[in-house]
């Protein structure tokens, strides 16, 4: 029949690698909005980190430029987020859809005429990816009953993305919450201008959150492409960057929750990939179709306010423009 | 403090902003290794060069119509909906539930009873953003959003599990019958002694598009609605005092707006597909963005600017059937066309104020 812990494991192993990129764009929103730039650009950033880190990585075999390069295409689609909606104080959702479509149609074209395989970079070999990580004492503690194994299989043997995305939260958390910085952030978000009266630069603000931004997303990306899959295919992200959008509705725009979470929706897309345990622990089926929509519906839920009201940052969405 | 004269906003910026789209497009072009004009030959050759050209162009441009309506109309209420394609796609529903089960004796009376599904079925989804919007301050641009992704997990389950044919393999609905197919443009223009490719798929929802693009024109501009519409979107403050009920204008906008989106399955379901397959709207109704912008959310500039994008999509197939460009060039374009029209559109206007300004202070 069924071994219900090895399912288990198996099943919250891949919410850990599916949450990953989940948290780390996540994060990088929360960054954006907290300082008032909505950012639905998101998913565009890490295609394009996607493809670059991929690029990189199977040109040199070196998987850290990969990555290099992958948060660098994805700072320049944030920098150009903000020429346009910090500098020239456009719309910000506006510009957020034009770089979700300059990153799809982008990465296609040139992956076509670097590689020519049809949108693709071909497949990375083992120095071109992250490595799996076995963390210490990871066989010794395997025969304690349920924590070993869950140390085992759940917690180590992931790539060190995994784990930078995990001390991102508490970092986070720390950098918003326990520094001066991050409280200009997020007065940044709330009232721009206080910020200004104070004699901080809203300017300066705004632009250093979308780098932030920026980098999170490269790393997410290029998550994507070297350490979950081996190489780029053409909208390889496929809406992650709107669920990661819909699990920071979710956390309400606080680190720990974004956090969790990440990691329900990431146990949905996990669980969506076996619906033969579904069948066998459940004893229907549950249509992958709706697990597929759960996090949408969620957020809509949430959203309504029927659980709790999510209030985005204040000045979120307006361009500041300082009074004369 | 003065304005520009109406033909600069109207006409000059929107065309700089476009020089701006194109100019980025042929230096990508040439990035890849392409030659531009070259491609811009073959794009204008296989996309108007021929009665079969035009056909795909107008094609495209119907459905881009419709979604570039539903666009501006929700533009003019300062809501900006992103559902487009979601809305679509419930409207391809619609098409195909009034066309399979309801005997139809002519295709004229198929087309009213299948616009009357597209759109109810269209307003309803977007009904549910929108009073989510207005009655508990939910931010339709997320929402819309999700609706799209849930719209596709819902069709994607009527079409695999229960509107699927026994022993057909694909998601797709059953071709619907002979009586509701519409003519094409070749049919309705061979009376008048024209010669109309017979393989082109435009068809007579063109003129439905046109139609609608009318019917938007008196709505936004000759009723008292429409111009509640106007005032709730310049201030909604203003519009509260003046009496306005703004969950009202919400919902109406948003559900014109969705009902226009999902007309667009008109055209690609009823017309083209003669059944309802998975991915039948395309893209067309984010592209609908692109459209608005650059028409001004004006009916006039919808439609030309729909015409355009027609242009490049048809054009862009020819361009990745006979070279090496793929087709994802189109989509790129389309990104420089929505940055440079809508979030960089202060970059192209304030240069350009100051300079006509000073211009016109000279004459002056």
């Amino acid at each position: 029949m069924f071994d219900v812990l090895t399912d288990l494991l198996t099943v919250l192993d891949s919410t850990m690698r599916l949450s990953t990129p989940l948290l780390l764009a996540c994060l990088a929103g929360l960054f954006s909005e907290r300082a008032g730039i909505f950012d639905i650009g998101l998913e565009g950033k890490m295609l394009a980190a996607a493809f670059f880190s991929a690029a990189l990585a199977y040109v040199t075999e070196n998987v850290w430029l990969g990555l290099a390069a992958g948060i660098g295409a994805s700072m320049l689609l944030s920098l150009l987020h903000g020429v346009a909606s910090i500098t020239f104080r456009g719309n910000q959702l506006i510009s957020g859809v034009a770089i979700n479509f300059l990153a799809a149609g982008m990465t296609v074209l040139i992956a076509q005429s670097w590689f020519k395989q049809g949108g693709r970079t071909p497949a990375l070999l083992s120095g071109g990816r992250f490595e799996n990580i076995t963390l210490p004492f990871a066989d010794a503690l395997s025969v304690i009953p349920i924590i070993g194994p869950f140390y085992k299989e759940v917690v180590s043997g992931h790539t060190i993305l995994v784990y930078v995305a995990l001390l991102m939260v508490p970092l986070t958390w720390w950098v918003l919450f326990r520094t001066r910085f991050g409280l200009r952030l997020r007065a940044v978000g709330e009232a721009p201008e206080a910020v200004d009266t104070a004699g901080v630069s809203v300017i300066g603000m705004r632009y250093s959150a979308v780098i932030i931004c920026g980098v999170l997303c490269g790393i997410a990306g290029a998550y994507m492409a070297t350490g979950l899959q081996a190489g780029f295919v053409k909208d390889m992200t496929a809406g992650r960057g709107y669920i990661a959008l819909a699990a920071l509705i979710f956390a309400k725009w606080r680190p720990w929750y974004a956090l969790s979470s990440c990691l329900l929706f990431g146990f949905l897309q996990a669980v969506a990939l076996r619906p033969d345990l579904i069948k066998g622990y459940l004893g229907f089926e549950v249509q992958v179709q709706l697990l597929d929509a759960l996090p949408y519906i969620l957020t809509v839920i949430i959203l309504a306010g029927f659980v709790g009201k999510a209030i985005p940052p204040r000045a979120g969405g307006e361009p500041y423009v300082k009074e004369r | 403090m003065q304005k520009m004269p109406v033909w600069a906003d109207v006409i000059l910026i929107p065309l700089v902003s476009l020089l701006l789209a194109a100019l980025l497009s042929a230096a990508v072009i040439v990035g890849i290794g392409e030659d531009p004009q070259a491609a811009l030959n073959l794009m204008i050759s296989g996309a108007l060069g021929s009665t079969y050209g035009w056909g795909y162009t107008l094609y495209y441009a119907t459905n881009f119509i419709f979604t570039g309506l539903a666009v501006s109309v929700a533009f003019h209420a300062k809501l900006f909906n992103i559902g487009g394609e979601g809305q679509a796609m419930l409207g391809g529903l619609g098409v195909a539930l009034v066309a399979l089960y309801i005997p139809w004796p002519h295709w004229s009376f198929a087309l009213i009873g299948c616009t009357i599904g597209a759109a109810l079925l269209g307003a309803a989804w977007a009904y549910i953003p929108a009073i989510l919007q207005a009655k508990r301050g939910s931010h339709i641009v997320i929402t819309t959003i999700m609706f799209n992704f849930i719209a596709f997990a819902l069709l994607n389950y009527l079409l695999v599990n229960v509107m699927r044919p026994a022993g057909s393999m694909d998601p797709a609905t059953a071709s619907f019958p002979e009586a509701t197919h519409l003519p094409t443009l070749h049919m309705l223009l061979e009376p008048f002694g024209i010669k109309f490719s017979k393989a082109a798929p435009a068809n007579v929802s063109l003129v439905v598009a046109l139609l609608a693009a009318v019917f938007v024109w008196l709505l936004i501009w000759r009723t008292r609605l429409g111009y509640e519409i106007r005032a709730f979107g310049h201030s909604e403050s203003a519009a509260r005092y003046a009496g306005i009920n703004p969950v009202r204008i919400t919902v109406i906008a948003m559900m014109v707006s969705g009902a226009l989106a999902g007309m667009m399955s008109l055209n690609t379901t009823m017309g083209e597909g003669e059944r309802l397959i998975l991915n039948s709207t395309e893209g067309a109704g984010f592209i609908g963005i692109a459209v608005a912008l650059m028409g001004r959310s004006h009916p006039v500039g919808v439609v030309v600017a729909s015409i355009l994008f027609g242009f490049l999509y048809q054009g862009g197939a020819e361009l990745a059937l006979w070279t090496s460009i793929p087709r994802d060039l189109i989509v790129v374009i389309q990104a420089l066309v929505i940055l440079f029209t809508g979030a960089l559109d202060n970059m192209v206007r304030m240069p350009l104020e100051r300079l006509i300004l000073m211009f016109g202070r000279k004459e002056g």
